[in-house]
């Protein structure tokens, strides 16, 4: 932390007289390790997203070689997958998806770009340890390249890593492990500095209940991971210790590998479930709350409405996070968990559904009588919502454990995540890239390829995802390399090859947004400030900000939600307009909020 | 074209849920798309609440998409102008406790459904006392199929004349049917879709699972948890036959299994 005249000063020239290095790759500007997430994420969805179109194929068109890959990837097997690779690919379609996707593409980039510019901060408190959790990602990056570079030998117990399979069998399970420690290191990192920023940092007058819902989303979520991630973290070393120290957390003793009787101790496989499912439950909701947060403040903008509901809202947010962490029963209601225990976490997960859906009456009621402008960001916005909702619903369907027997791990858990995952938090994402590009390069994107884009993403991904469910009622089980062996099966081919088909039709329209980003990087019509005349304080600076964020520091007035479409009335009053009133909040500006 | 926004948001989720919906009527070509059918006695109970819990749906679905798009249509028309209206009282309450009644009520009408399947265990009765049903068959997964060991001629389990199986359950039909799972190597997990019943098969925790069959049919038992490359082939038959035919069936392998075990005596002797 810098005096206040170090501060002035930096204010002045914009930026520190820094080298290329530490301006852009080693950078503890909040705004360049979001944009490094930013990036690394993008990139990092292309593998997922590849891995998911090889899934698709192998259950369209069993055994036959891949299109393009096929023959450089599986050439000594004619260009077809293995039953090994299968599992190695929908393991680390997950991982991927999951903590090197979805996650740092909501809390590292946008979590690291929106903070400090919606809070009207200068940084974060912490901005060193900002800089290492993004680089404790490449570690990460490098144990699963690894791991990858295994081919057939490769992490091929499922994301969820249930001993003792994963212990006894699992191949490259270390990179694997080792990997899921440094993003957990990195995590921690941010969330503790998010949450220190926004308990200390606020601009004056910038009160708990004048945050963005967007500021909102990223602490609770923050919160979730300080409190959840130590399990994970603990649990992915006790995993590795079993597996190298002679330990037996979770091996239990009689097993019969290969005809031969292993030796371990009395473990239990269970216990890796609960400690996997306390931290993977919560991380739902680190995968869902601050992609709620920012839909709502690019709802209330859209819709030139003031948001409906703000405090119910957070109310309900919080409440989700609480109540997150303890539904993870519910992944194993068929796991061989007391009976007894079982109606409990069914009871709790049954109330859970609640500020859920409160929150989506929030958003249409917010959508009533308003004055829409469809934008791109508010297409993907109302998008959201209406994915949100079909996810949502068949959530409640698997929330009873009767009715969990039949389509537990089968395509109808697979078809619910990826509606709330790909459905909800992927559509947000896209929203939010539309809506802070100007902001983040100052430049537009391309409005008409925006729509295309998402027109065929919102057909395609319900082309996809929808028939899943019809799947799962059926039993087709989840991780198989060929359903199809089993007889009862076999008639599901043709719904599997229309969504294979609609899959690749979604990969395609990816296209039109790789196209749309890049080509708006260099050619985009140039931002104006307040492109999208927007109240937060992220609008009241440059586009793009300089290094230090604002010139003067903002002073907030009123909450980020006053928006007014009636004739004669101002469309938007911006945070930090003052009207009347004047605070003497001003005058606490910039002492002890320093800027590295 | 603005207002053609509206018309998405209704058409592609309501079309997905009519889809759905016509599968569950069982209208053809579609009734396929529905759950299979079920031959346990207390599965039904099964396929009522997943049936419920889908009208729920449905019409929270149809009700929600409704108002989304007719929203999205109106506040499209260029003369509107906007509420300022951010927060609603009663309207708050209303949409919190109808769907808190709902989902209450939701979860106790499951309770039926898991008291029928999962806390209820069979009874016998023998000598003039009813008590728990012993298990008929003891089932071990391993990778990647399924052993059944039935008892042998003393009539009891985890003997050492039990007869064993593999990959074929023969169970009778018309009673109560219970099983002894247990796994030797990575966890498993025993699925029949068309009894209603999947189980987690934990190695070091073995489980009891249990059924009654109306009706006598051929199904296939299934892995329905990630068990390592073969997990797709791991797959046995389950034949459900009449009380009768089991007996015939049962005596035929213990036959052959003391046939067996005498001609494996004679060898081991001459040797």
């Amino acid at each position: 932390m810098t005096s206040p005249q170090a501060t002035a000063a930096m204010s002045e020239n914009g930026r520190h007289a820094t080298g290329w290095w530490q301006r852009f790759v080693f950078s503890r500007d909040h705004k360049t390790i979001g944009l490094q997430f930013l990036f690394s994420s993008l990139i990092w969805m292309v593998v997922g997203g590849l891995m998911a179109l090889a899934i698709r194929w192998q259950l369209a068109w069993p055994w036959t070689e891949i299109p393009v890959l096929g023959r450089w990837m599986f050439a000594a097997e004619g260009g077809q997958i293995t039953p090994q690779f299968y599992n190695v690919l929908f393991t680390m379609h997950a991982t991927i998806m999951i903590f090197f996707v979805v996650i740092p593409l909501l809390v590292g980039a946008f979590g690291n770009y929106l903070i400090p510019l919606m809070i009207g901060a200068r940084d974060m408190a912490f901005p060193t340890m900002n800089m290492l959790s993004y680089w404790l990602m490449w570690p990460a990056f490098g144990c699963m390249v690894v791991a990858l570079m295994a081919g057939d030998q490769g992490p091929d117990a499922g994301w969820t890593a249930y001993p003792p399979l994963s212990v006894v069998y699992g191949h490259a399970q270390d990179w694997w492990l080792v990997g899921l420690v440094f993003v957990g290191i990195s995590s921690m990192l941010g969330s503790l500095n998010y949450i220190t920023t926004i308990v200390q940092m606020r601009a004056p007058g910038m009160t708990w209940f004048r945050l963005p819902m967007t500021v909102w989303g990223l602490f609770i979520t923050a919160i979730l991971q300080a409190f959840a991630l130590p399990v994970l973290t603990a649990a992915l070393l006790m995993q590795l210790l079993d597996r190298w120290g002679g330990t037996s957390f979770f091996v239990p003793s009689g097993l019969v590998i290969e005809g031969t009787d292993v030796v371990t101790g009395a473990g239990q496989p269970l216990l890796w479930q609960h400690l996997f499912w306390f931290y993977s439950h919560p991380a739902v909701y680190i995968m869902i709350l601050p992609a709620m947060g920012m839909v709502s403040d690019m709802l209330s903008c859209g819709c030139r409405r003031p948001l409906f509901g703000y405090r119910v809202m957070v109310v309900s947010m919080a409440a989700i996070a609480g109540m997150g962490f303890i539904v993870w029963g519910h992944h194993m209601f068929v796991s061989g968990m007391s009976y007894l225990l079982t109606v409990s976490f069914m009871a709790s997960t049954m109330l859970i559904a609640l500020p859920s859906g409160v929150k989506t009456f929030n958003w249409l009621a917010t959508l009533w009588s308003a004055r829409i402008r469809w934008t791109t960001p508010m297409l993907f916005t109302v998008g959201f919502i209406s994915m949100f909702v079909i996810g949502g619903l068949s959530g409640v369907v698997m929330a009873a454990p009767p009715a969990d027997i039949l389509i537990h791990d089968t395509y109808f858990i697979v078809a619910h995540f990826h509606y709330v995952l790909f459905g909800s938090s992927i559509l947000a994402v896209f929203a939010a890239i539309h809506f802070w590009f100007p902001k983040m390069f100052g430049r537009m994107m391309n409005e008409t390829l925006g729509k295309i884009h998402f027109l065929l993403t919102y057909v395609f991904l319900n082309g996809t995802f929808f028939p899943m469910h019809f799947l799962g009622a059926r039993g087709f089980p989840r991780r198989y390399a060929d359903p199809y062996v089993v007889e009862g099966f076999r008639d599901l081919l043709p719904l599997n090859q229309f969504i294979t088909w609609c899959a690749f039709g979604m990969a395609a329209a990816q296209l039109i947004f790789v196209v749309n980003f890049l080509g708006s990087l260099i050619v985009g019509q140039r931002a104006e400030q307040n492109p999208w005349r927007a109240n937060t304080l992220d609008w009241e600076t440059d586009s793009p900000p300089p290094h230090g964020n604002f010139a003067a520091c903002p002073v907030v007035h009123r909450w980020p939600y006053e928006y007014d479409n009636r004739p004669g009335r101002p469309d938007f009053v911006p945070q930090a307009m003052a009207l009347m009133e004047d605070d003497n909040a001003a005058d606490e500006c910039d002492s002890n909020r320093g800027v590295e | 074209m603005q207002r053609g926004w509206s018309l998405l948001f209704l058409i592609v989720p309501v079309g997905c849920g009519v889809v759905y919906l016509l599968a569950a009527l069982g209208i053809p070509p579609l009734d396929k798309f529905w759950l299979p059918p079920n031959y346990n006695q207390t599965g039904a109970s099964i396929d009522r609440l997943f049936g419920l819990t889908h009208v729920v749906a449905a019409v929270v679905l149809f009700g929600t998409m409704g108002a989304l798009s007719w929203f999205c249509w109106a506040g499209s028309l260029r003369e509107r102008t906007s509420s300022l209206v951010a927060h609603h009282t009663a309207l708050e309450v209303v949409w919190s406790l109808i769907p808190a009644a709902i989902l209450i009520g939701l979860a106790v009408y499951q309770f039926q459904s898991w008291n029928e399947n999962k806390l209820y265990y069979p009874q016998w009765e023998r000598d003039g006392q009813v008590g728990p049903k012993p298990p008929q068959v003891k089932v071990v997964a391993k990778r990647f199929g399924w052993e059944f060991y039935y008892a042998g001629p003393d009539g009891l389990l985890n003997t050492f004349d039990d007869v064993f199986i593999e990959n074929l359950l023969v169970v009778p039909t018309g009673e109560d049917v219970v099983l002894y799972v247990e796994s030797r190597d990575v966890v498993h997990s025993f699925f029949v879709p068309g009894l209603r019943i999947k189980q987690d098969v934990v190695p070091g925790l073995g489980q009891y699972l249990w059924f009654r069959a109306q009706q006598a049919v051929e199904l296939e038992i299934v892995c329905a948890e990630l068990c390592g490359w073969g997990h797709t082939n791991m797959q046995a038959r389950l034949r459900l036959v009449p009380r009768a035919e089991f007996d015939r069936w049962i005596d035929e392998q213990i036959l052959q299994h003391r046939a067996g075990q005498a001609a494996r005596l004679s060898q081991g002797s001459s040797e």
